[in-house]
Parts: structure tokens; C-alpha cells; sequence
């Protein structure tokens, strides 16, 4: 026998960590068409969650591998919105900021925005860009936007320090109420996957969904409070704001770090809201498109 | 056992041509058509039917139904656009199957290419862990297979080079042995496996052997009727998406080679008023075997091929010649063989003719050939040329067992040709 397959027989003697069950009775896959809506299958993307740990590992070291750009985009890309909105809204337009000074007001939702819209704007190509794995590997398809999106929370950390370096220079302390941040972050992260959901899946049928893309962030981004404080509406359209989900995070953000204004309640819990509604019904469209996604892509 | 290890009933695929869902379409296009049909059109998208349009289909897979018992080698033949890829992407899980099912008895693993997923940017090391991720090993059973999947990939010292300084050699060995020592108790492989030089095809086929013999279910998608033979105890031939034969090898691989499902090496025309001639003369049958006059598509490189042109002539006084030529897969035309020189000056017989020409062992090089065939010359009086390009198709390949040109050296061996030659060598 070959080295190869004996040391094959001792392995087979191991653990599999994948597939415990299979000790006791083999376990059944029935392959066949599946029909209507479907189940979303959450327990498959967590028997998977390895994978999702490489697929994510292999964006973030990809992304990195040339290192000096790879750290500086991540941090250039809000800074220079920064720079252009604190001249233009801020100098020129004389845009109020809530007693905060203006570039740390727009920094401070900018940095959770760029997490929004990257991971939006990457994982809605996820799947046409992982075209290779799709057709020849089964797995569940989730892991692909998934991993897309995790793997900005680097990016997201890096513009974080920043923006906490930026606020020592304007000799801010962060507010106790900080310790809610990754709540904020939590809903950021939840609105870009829900979206991306929705969208990845439409652009392995409709491939100029990816067009539309640019368009859409840069809409969202002036609809949602980022340039201007949302205290410039009057309520009920302030609450009514936080069904765009990104409101109830760039706000929520901005009350974490500064404190300054009263906790958005209301605000958050309706971007909640909207997010779930969003991730739910765009997982359940992905799974529902998930059976051609080989087929098409 | 009380169950078998895959069980498939009644299996089918249907895809559309033209229309979905092979192709992606724009958005554009859809909004288009969703302002004619606005309601339809937005149900379809959102439960998943692509079209409400109907479009031509075609059945990649047809009433497929057969099982494998657990610890079975089976080989699924058959020729191109069979629906064996098909098949192999259900079970895989990759692609629904429109009707049917298959129940699958444990851990699958597919092996439709080897590298899924490698990339470019990262190192040997960094790729064995992602790659291993894809294909379903756990994080834990890569580390402990690690050194080995080092060592039967022989790159050790570059095992932390980026994998886009590799050579293609490098990159199919370290691809190969990740896909190697995957152990899932059902394997499903693609003949993709059986591509690349002829080094890797035998240690793919040893490991092969090596899994066989460890006991697991295998389900083998190939084209190298030998590898089948040797490796498989049952095989299932496909054909048009349908099973024509399933049983022991020896039966079915016949069947594939004697019936003409598939084998590319010979071609007739059963229909004569269809074949390639006129009311004077036709051609009939063209094939390629070996010297005990079995009808191969793979030679062994030592072995003489026989390329046999039969035909017909109905009309007395005809002077032309039988001839083929060789094409490589580049398209070059590695020479032209005609039965005689001195055709102009020979009446042809009235009736069934068979002209054989010998291709010497030790002359081609390997690779795939393509032969066109022609009845070429002076019909008496009128000229004429009865000439099919791409009539059959062989490979020849070198088990580097010695007595070939290349020996037992496992490098790239360049030529077309590979003429074994007199050589006079003082001591």
C-alpha cells in the first residue's frame, strides 16, 4: 500500500469536524428540485463556517497583499470625503454639526458609511466574481456575500483608529456612551448584507445590475444624514428617516462617540426594523434564485 | 448493506437554448419586456422562473436511474454532450435537477476540476488551506494533512511563493494534491482530472487506485476507456442525456466502442445515398485499430495504427485513389498518405473496397489527431474529388514503460512527429 493510503486510513480514523453525525448513520442528502419559496438553511451556513472563515481570510489578504495601498485606500476614502464636504458644507454652506467641529461630524458617519457602501457595492458582484467556485463546488450560496462583507471590517477598523485619531487632534474624548458602537456597526452590517443580498442575486440574471450600483450608493449616501445633521427635519419625517436603515446607524454612531445629542430611540429601532425586513426577504430572494446561480452565472 | 450509496431516480435536467437560464440577460432588456408583460413578469423574476416566454429546451439528462452500492467504482462514458458533466453537477449539488432525484448516502466530495479556487496572489501554503476550505476539509483535517499534501505535491521550497510564479506544472501538482487527499465516502470525479501531461494523468489514475482500494464509492466521469477498464467495476454508458447500457465494465465499455456511441476513431455511413461520394463512388466506413484490428481512439505510442478506408464503386473505369491526411491539434498537417502514386493509370474495380494504410509505432508524437480522408483523383473522364475533413479522431499517448522515442523522462517532449531513428555513435 502507498504511503499516501495508509496515512488516508489513518485519517478516515479521525474526527471529522464538518460531519459528526456521520458516526452514527450516514446522513441522507436528497438532491431534487426544490420548489417554491425555501427554507433559508441557516444551519448549512454555519456547518460551513469555516469556509466562510477562508473566503473572508482570502479578500482581506488579497486586498492587503500589497500592503501600503491596500491600508491607505481604506483610510483615504473617508478622509477625502471628509475634506470635500468639510469645504463645501462645511466652510461654504455653513452646514450646522451639532456642536461638534464639522469634518469630525461628517468623519464620524462617513466611517461607518464606507462599510455600508463597500460591502454594498462588493458583495453585489460577489457572486459573478466567484463564477468558478459556484460551478464547480457545492456549498451554500450566502457564504459568498457573506464573506464579501465581513472581510470590510478590516477596512473598518483601520478608518476607525483614524477617526479616533482625528478626534484626539480636536482634543474630543469619546463619550461613554461608546460602549454602544457595535450596535451601530451591528446595523450597518446588517442594512449592506441585506442589500447585498437582493442585489448580488439580481445581477447573476440581470448582469447591468452592476451599472446601477455607483448610482444607488450615491443617492443613499445624501439620503441619509452624513453631510447634514438629521436635526434638520422636524419630527414625524425625523423618525420616518430612519427607514432608511443607514440613518438609524450613521445617527446611532454619532450619539456613541460625542453623547451630545439625545439617544435616537425611535430613529434606531425603525432602521432595525427596516434592515431585518430587508435582510429577510433579500436572503429568502437569494435562496429562492440560488437553485440557477450555476446555471446563469 | 441495507441501502446503497447513491440512489437515482428517474433523474432529469432541462435546459432552455436561447433564453434562460443558460444566458444572463440585461436589466434593460427585462424592463422592456416587463412593460409588456408587467404582472406575469414580475411573479416570474420573483419566484425564480426565468422567462414567461417560452423557449426551445432540451433535456441535458433523460430518465436517468441507477444506484451505486457503497465501497463501487462506477464509470459514467459516453460522448461529448452525453449529460455526463450534467450529472455529475446534480449530484454534486451544484445544479437542481428539474425532474427526480438522487439520495446520497453520505459525504460527498467532487473533484470537476482540480485548483477550484486557487489564487493567483497568494502562496502555495496560503492556497492548500482555502482550497482545502472549498472542498469541504475542515480547518483542523487540512493542518493534519499538510506536510503530505506538501510532499506528494514535490514543491516544498516554493510551498510559500505566490502562486501566480508558479508553472503550469507546479500548479496542477500542488492543485492535485489538495484534491488528493480529500477523504469523503462518496467521490464524484470529472475526467478533467485526466487532463494535463502525462506525469499527472498517472498519478491521478494511482491515486485513484489507492482510493478504490481503500473501500470508497467512486463515480468516475471519463473518455479513457483504458482508466475506465482498469479502474471501475461497473461503468453506465450515457447517451442524448439517457442510459443506453449500465454493467459490468468490460460489457458496457464495448458496447460504447463497438456500437459507436461515442468512439470517435471510426465513422460509417449507414445511410449510403448520404455518404460522401456520388451515384459513382462513396465512401463507407473509415476507421482507425490497432494491429489485432480492435477499433481504439488511444494508441499506445510503440503501437502501428491502421487507418482503413472502405468504399464503394459502382461504376466501371473510375482512376482515383484513396489518401488521408494528419492533422494535429494545431491544424497542421502532418503528412498525406495516398494508396498509390501511380492511381492515373489504375481501373478501379467495380464493388466493395478496403485500402488499410499503416501509421508505424514510433512516428506520431502524443497528442490528438484528426484525419480527413479523400477519394482523390480523375474520375474517366471527368475530374472529381470525394474529400471529408475530420472524419476520425485518435490520440496516442506514451505509458513510459521504455521502448519510445522519450523513454522513461517524464519532461515536455517537443515535435510533431516523433520518428524513433537510426542513430551510428562511435563508443
Amino acid at each position: 500500500m502507498s504511503e499516501t493510503a495508509a496515512s488516508a486510513e489513518r485519517a478516515a480514523a479521525g474526527t471529522r469536524p464538518h460531519d459528526a453525525a456521520a458516526n452514527t448513520a450516514p446522513r441522507v442528502i436528497r438532491v431534487q428540485r426544490s420548489r417554491g419559496w425555501v427554507s433559508l438553511k441557516l444551519g448549512d451556513l454555519w456547518a460551513y463556517r469555516e469556509l466562510v472563515y477562508f473566503l473572508t481570510w482570502r479578500d482581506v489578504k488579497v486586498r492587503y497583499k500589497q500592503t501600503v495601498l491596500g491600508a491607505a485606500w481604506a483610510i483615504l476614502q473617508p478622509l477625502l470625503t471628509m475634506l470635500v464636504f468639510s469645504l463645501f458644507f462645511g466652510k461654504l454652506a455653513k452646514m450646522p454639526s451639532e456642536g461638534v467641529p464639522y469634518p469630525i461630524f461628517t468623519l464620524a458617519a462617513l466611517v461607518p458609511w464606507t462599510f455600508f457602501s463597500n460591502g454594498l457595492t462588493q458583495s453585489s458582484n460577489s457572486l459573478v466574481g466567484n463564477a468558478n467556485l459556484i460551478t464547480k463546488v457545492y456549498f451554500p450560496r450566502l457564504i459568498v456575500p457573506v464573506a464579501t462583507i465581513l472581510s470590510g471590517a478590516i477596512d473598518f477598523v483601520l478608518a476607525f483608529v483614524v477617526l479616533l485619531a482625528m478626534m484626539a487632534y480636536y482634543q474630543l474624548t469619546p463619550a461613554a456612551t461608546i460602549v454602544w458602537l457595535p450596535l451601530f456597526l451591528l446595523l450597518a452590517l446588517l442594512a449592506s448584507l441585506g442589500t447585498g443580498l437582493w442585489l448580488s442575486a439580481m445581477n447573476v440574471q440581470f448582469r447591468d445590475v452592476r451599472y446601477t450600483v455607483p448610482f444607488l450608493t450615491q443617492f443613499w449616501l445624501f439620503a441619509t444624514p452624513i453631510a447634514y445633521p438629521s436635526s434638520l427635519l422636524h419630527e414625524p419625517w425625523r423618525t420616518l428617516f430612519g427607514l432608511n436603515p443607514m440613518v438609524g446607524a450613521v445617527e446611532g454612531f454619532r450619539w456613541a462617540l460625542f453623547g451630545t445629542t439625545a439617544a435616537p430611540v425611535a430613529v434606531v429601532a425603525m432602521s432595525f426594523a427596516t434592515a431585518l425586513v430587508v435582510l429577510v426577504t433579500g436572503a429568502l430572494y437569494f435562496r429562492r434564485m440560488e437553485r440557477t446561480f450555476a446555471d446563469i452565472v | 448493506m441495507a441501502h446503497p450509496a447513491i440512489r437515482i431516480e428517474g433523474l432529469g435536467k432541462e435546459y432552455r437554448i436561447g433564453g434562460q437560464p443558460e444566458r444572463y440577460r440585461s436589466l434593460r432588456d427585462s424592463v422592456m419586456r416587463t412593460a409588456k408583460v408587467p404582472f406575469q413578469r414580475v411573479a416570474s423574476v420573483l419566484r425564480g422562473r426565468s422567462s414567461v416566454l417560452s423557449a426551445r429546451t432540451f433535456w441535458a439528462l433523460r430518465d436517468v436511474t441507477f444506484d451505486v452500492q457503497p465501497g463501487e467504482v462506477v464509470g459514467i462514458i459516453g460522448r461529448n454532450g452525453a449529460g455526463k458533466s450534467t450529472l455529475l453537477k446534480i449530484l454534486s449539488r451544484i445544479t437542481e435537477p428539474t425532474v427526480g432525484y438522487a439520495d446520497i448516502y453520505g459525504r460527498v466530495g467532487s473533484l470537476l476540476e482540480v485548483g477550484t479556487g486557487f489564487h493567483p496572489e497568494l502562496t502555495g501554503r496560503e492556497n492548500i488551506y482555502l482550497n482545502g476550505a472549498i472542498l469541504g476539509m475542515a480547518r483542523a483535517e487540512i493542518d493534519r494533512k499538510f506536510d503530505e499534501i506538501v510532499a506528494f505535491s514535490e514543491i516544498e521550497t516554493f510551498i510559500d511563493t505566490m502562486v501566480k510564479h508558479y508553472s503550469s506544472g507546479m500548479y496542477m501538482r500542488l492543485a492535485f494534491a489538495v484534491a488528493a487527499h480529500l477523504e469523503p465516502e462518496i467521490l464524484l470525479i470529472d475526467e478533467v482530472l485526466a487532463v494535463g501531461d502525462l506525469e499527472f494523468q498517472r498519478k491521478c489514475l494511482g491515486k485513484m487506485e489507492d482510493v478504490s482500494r481503500l473501500g470508497r464509492t467512486v463515480l468516475f466521469v471519463s473518455h479513457n476507456m483504458s482508466a475506465v477498464t482498469r479502474l471501475c467495476t461497473r461503468a453506465v454508458l450515457l447517451d442524448e442525456g439517457r442510459v443506453v447500457a449500465a454493467g459490468p465494465t468490460p460489457a458496457v465499455v464495448s458496447e460504447y466502442v463497438f456500437k459507436g456511441y461515442g468512439t470517435r476513431a471510426e465513422r460509417h455511413w449507414p445511410d449510403e445515398t448520404r455518404a460522401p461520394g456520388d451515384e459513382t463512388v462513396r465512401l463507407l466506413r473509415v476507421r482507425a485499430h490497432d494491429p489485432a484490428g480492435v477499433v481504439q481512439e488511444s494508441f499506445d505510442i510503440r503501437q502501428p495504427i491502421a487507418i482503413e478506408i472502405q468504399y464503394t464503386v459502382m461504376k466501371p473505369g473510375l482512376r482515383f485513389t484513396p489518401c488521408f491526411d494528419v492533422l494535429n491539434d494545431a491544424g497542421v498537417v502532418l503528412f498525406l498518405s495516398q494508396e498509390t502514386p501511380d492511381w492515373e493509370r489504375i481501373d478501379r474495380p467495380v464493388g466493395t473496397q478496403v485500402a488499410t494504410c499503416w501509421i508505424p509505432g514510433n512516428f506520431l508524437a502524443e497528442g490528438t489527431f484528426s484525419i480527413d480522408v479523400a477519394l482523390w483523383g480523375f474520375k474517366n473522364p471527368p475530374t472529381g474529388v470525394i474529400e471529408e475533413n475530420g472524419v476520425i479522431s485518435i490520440s496516442v499517448h506514451d505509458p513510459l514503460e521504455g521502448g519510445s522515442v522519450r523513454g522513461r523522462s517524464t519532461n515536455a517532449y517537443p515535435g510533431v512527429l516523433r520518428p524513433m531513428l537510426k542513430w551510428e555513435a562511435t563508443a
